[in-house]
């Protein structure tokens, strides 16, 4: 009784005071603004910390956005953002871009007659071929290659990289503080004026990139099974990195439409944190961002998951130790249950006194890891609510699926304890309080609450919808969501190496 | 007179032209960049026991949370061969096992309801124990850490639950590439046996015993032998006296002594990894490096830099770039503060490219003479590594961890601005003589982990290979602790 007291006690001071403190706090501190163009940037001003920055570019579209056909090309651009310029990493761009059309040109020939199923002529095929990498040679000419990352790195960038996910893409890295225009200058360019020089090497580049993810790991293999299952209808399905067939396929033509089709401005949040001064760093940004041209925003319907009416199921037979994955269905981020979610992920995953970890690892001794967590695999659309374990040695995937079954049958039937609950809510404002701590973090927060939510603020109200989740909220969604119809189950079936290997 | 015109103002206009192009052509240029302002981090107070124990105290007012962590010297390299594996398992038991007062899973709960976190850990040459909380519970959750440093328990539950994990471990240890790779490179760099490189065995685990971890304990955790470091929203004064309540009582032990370890890098050849289920193959090209306290050691971080350090090094520049070989490539020369690093070139590629890529790798080593590091690379390299140099004390926690680390090491508290004044003072002279004396492309080993039924040629055709197995050892016939757990066969 008093322990719970104490409990409730400590919660009321962490919410009271933590929580409204930062955003009290932070509200002095963040400045928005939304250019004419539709671009809104968010600068948070950290005093007193090193003269350093870091900033995160988010663009509202991802993997989710690859026209069929063309799987991985979001990922492609990712990677074309980093060529350069018109005017960096180029020795001559008139010439280059006269130059870059005829590897275009060249190029579709090529596959025109590659993917000619009657009538192929090979010799045919062969010169064309042979033409088309002439082309490459000959564009190459007029390349400086990788001076966009030179001029970054040579100016202190530290952390240089970006990053494409089925929901977004995203740049970033820190600059030394007086490198500020600079960065505004290199940031706006490659969003203005990108050319895909280099565009198929690069493809190499990412096709070994898909083989060292997916093709070479056992893990990664098993995923993209999975959510090949999971998702009937919605491009979820689809391996962000791309299929195969379309990275030998897709064009430099290709990835220009992506881009010119959705990195537009009302697409895009900046957000840049520390030690900066906000009026001064807004106006730089305004000078060199504002110039990105904007166009109407592209019909991005997407088709729905329809509901899963029955279990599913693939069985990876494989060289590597045994792993069980299950997931279920749930409604996207805007949903009003989107925080029983987050409390149900905790619950289960967080630290030692978790569910999943005394049931499966300290008491039955079955699992080595075991874990439940949601958002993938992302959160615009319907997504999945997934749990996921190790078996131990001697143990089988079946015994650590029944397990999973067990907790969750427990979620459905008997409400969580205070104590319980309190810990999901007192760990969630911590866990935002920790989240505030660095530069880099920060920004990707701020950018990506801003993209979400078309208000950063949300990064705070997020610990605020998880401490309004109840006992009953809980239970109410595990026997909404849990249930074998609405499951998915991937796992790993240990089978004996053909030679050698991993025996 | 009008020709003359005209060619005068065709002539201006084309030293117009190429004025403006000047400009347009490299506008980045023409940016300011002004000095950066002042910067001087703030140092942690040093405050050193009567009993031996280093504290470093490290304020930071930004937000109410409190960090610290306890390094104690005596660590894995210092394990018995017989019982390789018995540091970790003492580094999750210590914490796992509980102390007297609580079992460990009592403390799960006393913490996770305060969202703070007492964990304890092992490394190569040291163990460790943090703490994380929110300040205001900072003396219910330091209590905790003082009773897990001085008090621990080391449960036999724990004991069995933790070498049920790490034998789980052991029967995975083949299943990702890059695991195998990384193992095996070490084995090379070091030889097979050193302390750094092996990894433990069932038989290892299976013999461990909770004596064994009591004995480690009292062995090696002496106030003689820590260093802590704090840092949050506290009052220096106020917390040093916590510290000297807590730990000044605590009696001086024997000293951990760092074994003495030797080097065996493998003789060069091709070393073979077969693994069916891969279409890419992981490819080193190892040697020993050297240690930070060496007077070469700024000239090879510029080397480093120059070589694979971001995209416009040689290794990315060629291999990745212009090649399209690979998506991760990198390499130099591994420095460590008291042992040397290893030495390589790293990269994967498709199966099909393997022999191919060892070549390019290859060739790369021999550019190094006949396309020596010219001044203009050196710059790069050495702007590439001032200007971020801000970066590694940027935050009043990296400047706590750095001088924690010089501590432990024995190296100067100012170890990092000479790293800054060496850096400055490299030429490419330098730089040009330490590749000779530690790059010598004919006494590498060259590791290869992939699928040979795709390679483009057999791997004979570099020279003698050697085929390295990974199976792993089965587990004693009478494994004790874990019962079940020898059952099956990984």
């Amino acid at each position: 009784m008093s322990r719970a007291l104490k409990l409730a006690a400590l919660a009321l001071l962490l919410c009271a005071v933590c929580c409204a403190q930062d955003l009290a706090s932070f509200e002095k501190r963040v400045t928005v603004k939304k250019l004419p163009n539709g671009l809104t940037a968010v600068v948070c001003q950290r005093p007193d910390t090193a003269p350093v920055f870091s900033f995160f570019t988010n663009v509202d579209a991802g993997s989710v956005q690859d026209p069929m056909g063309k799987t991985g090309l979001a990922h492609m651009f990712e990677h074309m953002a980093f060529k350069g310029t018109e005017t960096i990493g180029t020795k001559d761009y008139a010439a280059e871009k006269v130059a870059l059309q005829k590897v275009e040109d060249a190029y579709a020939a090529y596959i025109r007659e590659r993917d000619k199923r009657v009538d192929r002529d090979e010799q045919k095929l062969k010169q064309l071929q042979e033409a088309w990498q002439a082309a490459i040679k000959d564009a190459q000419q007029y390349v400086i290659p990788n001076q966009f990352s030179e001029i970054v790195e040579r100016n202190g960038g530290e952390g240089m990289n970006a990053f494409t996910a089925d929901d977004q893409t995203a740049y970033f890295y820190s600059f030394p503080l007086n490198r500020l225009e600079l960065w505004a200058y290199l940031e706006s360019a490659r969003y203005t004026h990108p050319v895909f020089r280099e565009f198929y090497k690069e493809r190499s580049v990412v096709t070994e990139e898909r083989r060292m993810r997916i093709d070479s790991n056992p893990i990664g293999r098993l995923l993209e099974q999975f959510v090949e299952e999971a998702f009937s209808a919605h491009p979820y399905h689809r391996p962000g990195v791309g299929y195969i067939s379309d990275l030998n396929s897709f064009s430099a033509t290709d990835a220009q439409h992506f881009f010119d089709t959705y990195y537009i401005p009302s697409n895009m949040v900046v957000a840049i944190v520390g030690d900066v001064d906000p009026v001064k760093t807004m106006a730089v940004i305004e000078k060199y961002f504002g110039a990105i041209p904007s166009h109407p925003k592209p019909d991005e319907r997407t088709t729905t998951e329809p509901p899963q009416n029955s279990e599913r199921r693939v069985v990876l037979l494989d060289a590597s130790q045994p792993v069980y994955l299950e997931g279920y269905h749930r409604p996207d981020y805007r949903d009003k249950d989107d925080a029983v979610y987050d409390a149900l992920a905790d619950l289960l995953s967080e630290g030692r006194t978790s569910r999943l970890y005394r049931a499966l690892v300290r008491d039955k001794k079955i699992a080595s890891e075991a874990e439940g967590g949601t958002g993938y695999p992302g959160v615009k659309y319907p997504h999945i609510f997934y749990f996921f374990a190790t078996p131990m040695p001697g143990h089988t995937p079946k015994e650590v699926g029944d397990a999973i079954h067990a907790e969750i049958d427990k979620l459905k039937k008997e409400d969580i304890t205070d104590e319980e609950l309190k810990m999901v809510k007192t760990r969630a404002k911590a866990n935002l309080i920790r989240s505030l701590d660095s530069n880099d973090g920060l920004a990707q927060n701020l950018a990506v609450y801003q993209t979400l939510y078309g208000d950063w603020r949300e990064l705070f109200k997020s610990v605020d919808r998880i401490d309004a989740v109840t006992k009953a909220d809980i239970r109410r969604v595990a026997n909404q969501v849990f249930i074998p119809t609405n499951r998915t189950v991937g796992v790993i079936e240990t089978v004996p190496a053909t030679s050698g290997g991993a025996q | 007179m009008n020709f003359a015109a005209l060619r005068k103002l065709t002539f201006i206009a084309v030293i117009f032209t190429l004025a403006q192009l000047a400009v347009a052509q490299e506008p980045w240029t023409k940016i300011p960049i002004p000095p950066l302002p002042a910067f001087h981090p703030q140092e942690p107070k040093r405050i050193v026991l009567p009993n031996g124990m280093v504290i470093f105290l490290q304020e930071d007012h930004e937000l109410p949370t409190i960090d610290g962590v306890a390094r104690i010297r005596g660590g894995a390299r210092a394990e018995p061969a017989a019982k390789v594996g018995l540091t970790g398992i003492y580094g999750e038991v210590w914490r796992t096992g509980g102390t007297k007062d609580k079992t460990g899973d009592q403390l799960d709960d006393y913490l996770e309801v305060r969202a703070a976190k007492v964990e304890t850990g092992a490394n190569d040459d040291s163990t460790t124990i943090s703490l994380s909380c929110l300040k205001d519970d900072f003396n219910d959750v330091f209590q905790i850490f003082r009773e897990v440093l001085r008090a621990p328990e080391f449960r036999a539950d724990k004991l069995d639950l933790a070498k049920r994990e790490a034998y789980d471990g052991i029967s995975r240890r083949n299943d990702e590439v890059n695991q195998i790779t990384h193992r095996e490179a070490l084995k090379l760099a070091y030889g097979p046996n050193n302390p750094y490189a092996r990894v433990p065995e069932y038989a290892n685990i299976n013999a461990i015993t909770q004596q064994d971890l009591v004995d480690w304990h009292q062995t090696y955790v002496h106030p003689n032998n820590i260093i802590i470091g704090i840092v949050g929203d506290f009052d220096s004064a106020q917390m040093e006296a916590t510290l000297r309540k807590a730990f000044g009582d605590w009696p001086k032990g024997p000293a951990a002594n760092a074994p003495d370890i030797h080097f065996e890098p493998a003789k060069p050849g091709v070393y073979f990894v077969k693994k069916d289920d891969v279409n890419q193959s992981n490819i080193r090209m190892i040697g020993l490096g050297t240690t930070r306290n060496n007077p070469d050691y700024y000239s090879i971080e510029v080397f480093n830099e120059v070589l694979a350090g971001g995209f416009s090094s040689r290794l990315v520049q060629s291999i990745r770039t212009a090649q399209g070989l690979a998506y991760a490539v990198g390499g130099g020369i591994g420095t460590r503060f008291d042992h040397p690093g290893i030495l390589q070139l790293a990269m994967g590629t498709k199966s099909s490219t393997t022999v191919e890529s060892i070549k390019a790798l290859d060739a790369q080593i021999d550019q190094l003479k006949t396309r020596p590091i010219d001044d203009a690379e050196i710059a790069r390299g050495k702007d590439a590594i001032l200007n971020t140099f801000v970066f590694n004390f940027d935050t009043p926690d990296k400047v706590l961890r750095e001088r924690m680390a010089y501590e432990f090491y024995g190296y100067p508290a100012d170890f990092l601005e000479r790293y800054r004044a060496g850096i400055e003072k490299v030429t490419t002279a330098d730089v040009a003589r330490i590749i000779p004396k530690y790059l010598h492309k004919d006494q590498l080993a060259v590791l290869v982990v992939g699928n040979p039924a795709e390679f483009d040629k057999p791997l004979s055709t570099l020279g003698s290979v050697k085929d390295l197995d990974i199976s792993i050892p089965p587990p004693p016939a009478q494994m004790g602790g874990a019962g079940s757990a020898g059952g099956t066969q990984p």
